[in-house]
């Protein structure tokens, strides 16, 4: 992906127009991933640390299932039947973690909830870890991730196209899904008074389990574009990402919806163009992108804790 | 588990605690005299781990606070000392309050502006602060890169050079009755009390006058500085320092070494931080069970949050006559 400077000599509207396309995609990746954080954080105040995890199996399940039918349905609908079948495998996952990790604790100390999500997230981690002996898998789609229009020096490929379709189409439905839909009104109700809503006869655990399913499949989506767009997939891919989605989520105020959407973009913008003006600069921008972005996260938290579309009252534990 | 509970309520004693603690004491300073270096070495690592655990303990048994980046507090004193050692040619007792005012400021920036938040921002907070630290001493000169700072002198002691592994199990055991004592008078003196308070209902103790953001924040510094102070014996008694050994994982072990032991209680925490340093020890000659460390530890941690949320062997502290109304298992809930 930054390997597209350094060809040829760049304008510098160009290299920003550049890095637009290439920040607007990663952003999309952590749109996505920060959709489910904020999702069960806005009902039930878990930071779900396996998150990142599911993401990771979503990208194995894609790969695994693209394995198998890639010879009889190839190309674009094959990769489009593989993730939603990894997106069902997410679900499923998500739901299961939910259900045996994380119900019983609703009523515990939040720290002991904190505590549970980094073991399931341990859990995760290390089965597919042992179940891959920590060597990274690669995944061949036969579609060339470089054919696409130029326009001058600036490239942009079907592939991101296809990418960026896909994640707008999600989150459209999402918005729609949250707000004209009866479970997504009872979703918003559940995280403003969660006994209320069961007074009213909403069935909270299933619709908690509803969000954990929901948030999975999100993120299952992004792991299977991460499959396709940079064609290898490792047991620790969902690590640093899970860490930059909650930034986003923070960014766009967490809790909120469109601001997961709005910090995830941000953040990619942020980073891809941070890390051109580190890279000009003289240093190695891809070694310091991360601290970039976790650096951002902690400024975000001094300067503007609630996000940029979060609620403005301070909530305490 | 009639016996366990009966073990438990001796061990809860004070006379018997003070008699045993005496005891142990006595064959703690003994045991080099028997031993050899290899056993002296895994005794050492579990010092190491019981000085870890205790100084998070301040922050997560205490405070009830989540820090998920522990492994950066004792990379700040282990790069403080191990720099200014090696490229300030100082000497190492005099780069203990170097390390001790590095890490109390870090902890100051990271925790001020945070802690006034909600407390599980700091999670990740500080697990993002603790990929910056690791990530600046890879790619930075001055830190070693990658390599990291190797070949740091040994310091002396009243003329006795620290070389051996008997030297350095005492200056750890010595290091570890200093942060015993440090914690348990912490945990009996008015910052324990409105710590615990905190930990339990952070509401209800803001109503009562506790100023919850300068506690928290008083109890994150403590912690950040007995981690830094760790890390400068540590980076001296091993003589190199690399960014690898301050990863994720890290933090992780010392937080479940905290967590399983049983948050808040010393002894417990003493015991997870045995636990987590002689296992991988017990095991390393059977590799199948050594790479499925880390499940087994995701499997035990969701197992005893389920079963027992404040650790195996939990701080009473709560429901001792005279101290804060009511039990842990009840109050706090919601």
């Amino acid at each position: 992906m930054l390997a597209l400077g350094g060809v040829c000599v760049f304008s510098f509207s160009e290299v920003v127009l550049q890095q637009l396309i290439n920040g607007l995609i990663l952003g999309s990746f952590y749109a996505l991933v920060a959709l489910g954080y904020s999702m069960v954080y806005g009902i039930i105040k878990l930071l779900n640390f396996a998150h990142g995890d599911i993401y990771m199996i979503g990208a194995f399940a894609c790969l695994s299932v693209f394995g198998v039918i890639s010879k009889e349905i190839p190309g674009l609908a094959g990769i489009g039947l593989s993730i939603a079948a990894a997106m069902v495998l997410a679900g499923i996952i998500g739901y299961l973690v939910q259900r045996v990790a994380y119900r019983p604790m609703l009523e515990a100390p939040r720290l002991s909830l904190l505590i549970t999500a980094i073991g399931v997230s341990l859990v995760i981690y290390n089965t597919v870890m042992l179940m891959t002996n920590g060597q990274p898998l690669f995944f061949f789609s036969g579609i060339d991730n470089s054919a696409g229009f130029s326009f001058g020096n600036i490239r942009i490929t079907y592939v991101q196209i296809f990418m960026l379709a896909l994640s707008a189409t999600t989150m459209l439905a999402l918005s729609f899904f949250i707000s004209r839909t009866m479970m997504g009104k009872a979703m918003r109700a559940i995280a403003l008074d969660q006994d209320a809503c069961r007074l009213m006869g909403i069935n909270v655990n299933k619709i908690i389990g509803s969000t954990f399913i929901i948030g999975s499949m999100l993120a299952a989506i992004a792991g299977g574009m991460a499959c396709v767009y940079y064609g290898n997939v490792q047991y620790n891919m969902g690590y640093t990402i899970g860490i930059k989605a909650f930034t986003s989520a923070v960014i766009g105020g967490i809790g909120s919806m469109p601001g997961a959407m709005l910090g995830g973009l941000l953040l990619g913008l942020l980073e891809a163009i941070g890390t051109q003006v580190m890279t000009s600069m003289g240093m190695s921008g891809s070694a310091w992108k991360d601290v970039f972005a976790f650096g951002i996260l902690i400024v975000m938290l001094i300067l503007r804790p609630n996000g940029l579309m979060g609620k403005t009252d301070v909530e305490r534990m | 588990m009639q016996y366990f509970t009966k073990i438990r309520q001796l061990l809860d004693n004070k006379f018997a605690t003070r008699a045993i603690l005496a005891a142990l004491c006595v064959i703690m300073a003994l045991l080099p005299l028997f031993l050899n270096n290899y056993v002296l070495n895994v005794l050492w690592n579990a010092f190491f781990y019981m000085l870890l655990a205790m100084g998070l303990n301040i922050i997560v048994g205490y405070c009830g606070l989540c820090d998920l980046g522990y492994a950066a507090k004792f990379a700040i004193g282990a790069y403080t000392t191990g720099i200014l050692i090696k490229t300030y040619h100082w000497n190492f007792w005099l780069t203990l309050p170097a390390s001790l005012a590095v890490s109390i400021i870090a902890a100051l920036l990271i925790g001020g502006p945070t802690l006034k938040l909600r407390s599980d921002y700091l999670a990740i907070v500080t697990l993002g602060f603790a990929e910056i630290v690791r990530i600046t001493a890879r790619n930075s000169n001055i830190t070693g890169s990658a390599t990291g700072i190797s070949a740091i002198p040994r310091p002396s002691f009243f003329g006795i050079r620290l070389v051996k592994p008997n030297h350095w199990y005492y200056v750890f055991l010595v290091l570890v009755i200093i942060f015993i004592i440090i914690s348990g008078r912490i945990r009996n003196s008015r910052v324990g009390r409105a710590l615990a308070f905190i930990r339990e209902d952070e509401d209800a103790a803001q109503a009562m006058g506790v100023n919850t953001t300068s506690y928290k924040l008083l109890a994150y510094t403590i912690g950040a500085a007995m981690g830094g102070i760790t890390g400068s014996f540590y980076a001296v008694k091993m003589t190199s320092i690399s960014p690898s050994s301050f990863d994720f994982t890290q933090s992780v072990n010392i937080l479940l070494a905290v967590i399983l032991g049983g948050m808040g209680k010393i002894p417990g925490v003493i015991v997870g931080a045995a636990f987590f340093a002689i296992f991988p020890e017990l095991f390393r000659d059977i590799p199948v069970i050594g790479d499925m460390r880390m499940l087994f530890f995701g499997i035990l941690l969701i197992a005893v949050m389920l079963n027992r949320p404040q650790g195996l062997w939990p701080d009473k502290l709560g429901s001792e006559p005279g101290g804060l109304p009511g039990d842990i298992n009840t109050v706090g809930r919601r």
